[in-house]
């Protein structure tokens, strides 16, 4: 099994790291927000039959 | 280029450079002048909207206003860079690349737009998405760096949010809504020009024709009383129109009148002169902090009388 190098010239430090983590963290939290946002819409919308169309 | 990202160490970007990318004193106005909209909406027309609907609505126009915040926080770090008022903004104090806050705003606008459809329709997402494109571009890309007028202008942009709050219940504009609007148009020269005073050197090093670089803080002071003469007027037109009630009247000409006494104070002092006095200067940084009291305290009149049925118009159309 070939071991991975990290890319040459990209050394981050221990802050850097840290600082990366917490605003993956924080970026995953908003896109999961968003995600919940966009699914309580959907289910508003159709309880209240918007988009669902007429029976004859 | 004097920014601090060439003198010190890059800084690490936090949650909160972000936050402030998007501007969040001004995100607050916006919410709280959207929100009142939505709400006096409601109430003049009988539509209720679903609450849930109603508040991601609002996080909509929050979003949409922290995007145009990013977009100009983009655009304009190179001068932000040199202003000592701006210079420790995320973009020139290195904690957020340029290319990410533009990212952030670009992706933030489409974010903020589609929620707004989603949640109420078309229009409202439409004005949302063009008040965006109007302070981004409009205003920080053509207006602020070519005409003194640039923020009587560009102050359309700060004054959709009650119009995109009434349609997004509505689904169409009412003349109240653009009452509401007109309101904050004529407010935000008078409020921009008591900051103005105090930063005109910072906006004549970049070369920004902010009207005390170009005409001078006599002319400022004199156009920040004519803009709050007329946007007392327009302050008591909802009364006329029978959108705002006794307790909105009361507000909107008490506050006017303090309004107008603080720019007189102003019109006859020195601040923004090459040699102002401290007291001159106190008196546009007292304007300035008034002009913001002003607009929470007359929309929030706005929201008391809707919201908690207290609204008894004196006349009604």
């Amino acid at each position: 099994m070939v071991e991975r190098q990290p890319p040459s010239g990209l050394q981050l430090d221990a802050a850097a790291i840290k600082a990366r983590t917490r605003r993956n963290l924080w970026l995953g939290l908003a896109l999961g927000g968003f995600v919940v946002l966009v699914l309580v819409v959907t289910l508003i919308r159709l309880n209240s039959g918007v988009g669902v169309p007429e029976r004859m | 280029m004097t920014d601090a990202s060439l003198t010190s160490p890059p800084r690490h970007a936090t949650a909160a450079d972000y936050v402030n990318l998007m501007k969040p004193r001004i995100m607050m106005l916006v919410v709280f002048t959207g929100f009142a909209g939505l709400v006096a909406a409601s109430s003049v027309t009988g539509i209720a909207m679903n609450p849930v609907m109603a508040a991601i609505a609002t996080l909509a126009i929050a979003l949409g206003s922290g995007a145009a915040g990013a977009i100009n926080m983009w655009y304009d770090s190179d001068i932000d860079a040199v202003m000592t008022r701006t210079a420790t903004r995320p973009i020139p104090s290195g904690a957020v690349p340029r290319e990410e806050a533009l990212a952030l705003g670009l992706i933030v606008s489409g974010v903020s737009v589609m929620l707004m459809w989603l949640a109420s329709n078309w229009l409202a997402a439409s004005l949302l998405a063009f008040s965006i494109f109007y302070y981004g571009v409009i205003y920080t890309m053509w207006l602020k760096r070519a005409t003194s007028q640039n923020i009587v202008i560009g102050g359309g942009a700060g004054a959709f949010p009650p119009v995109i709050g009434w349609a997004a219940v509505t689904g169409n504009t009412a003349l109240d809504a653009w009452l509401l609007f007109a309101i904050i148009f004529m407010w935000t020269p008078p409020h921009f020009w008591a900051l103005s005073l105090l930063a005109h050197k910072e906006y004549a090093k970049v070369a920004v024709p902010m009207l005390p670089v170009t005409h001078g803080a006599k002319v400022t002071r004199q156009q920040v009383l004519v803009y709050t003469l007329l946007l007392v007027p327009v302050s008591l037109l909802p009364v006329a129109k029978g959108l705002g009630g006794w307790i909105y009247g009361l507000a909107a000409l008490g506050l006017g009148l303090a309004f107008i006494a603080y720019s007189v104070r102003l019109w006859r002092s020195d601040a923004g002169d090459a040699n102002a006095s401290g007291e001159g200067m106190k008196r546009a940084k007292g304007t300035f902090a008034f002009s913001i009291l002003y607009l929470f305290a007359l929309f929030g009149a706005v929201l008391v009388e809707h919201a908690a049925g207290l609204h008894f118009p004196l006349t009604g159309a």
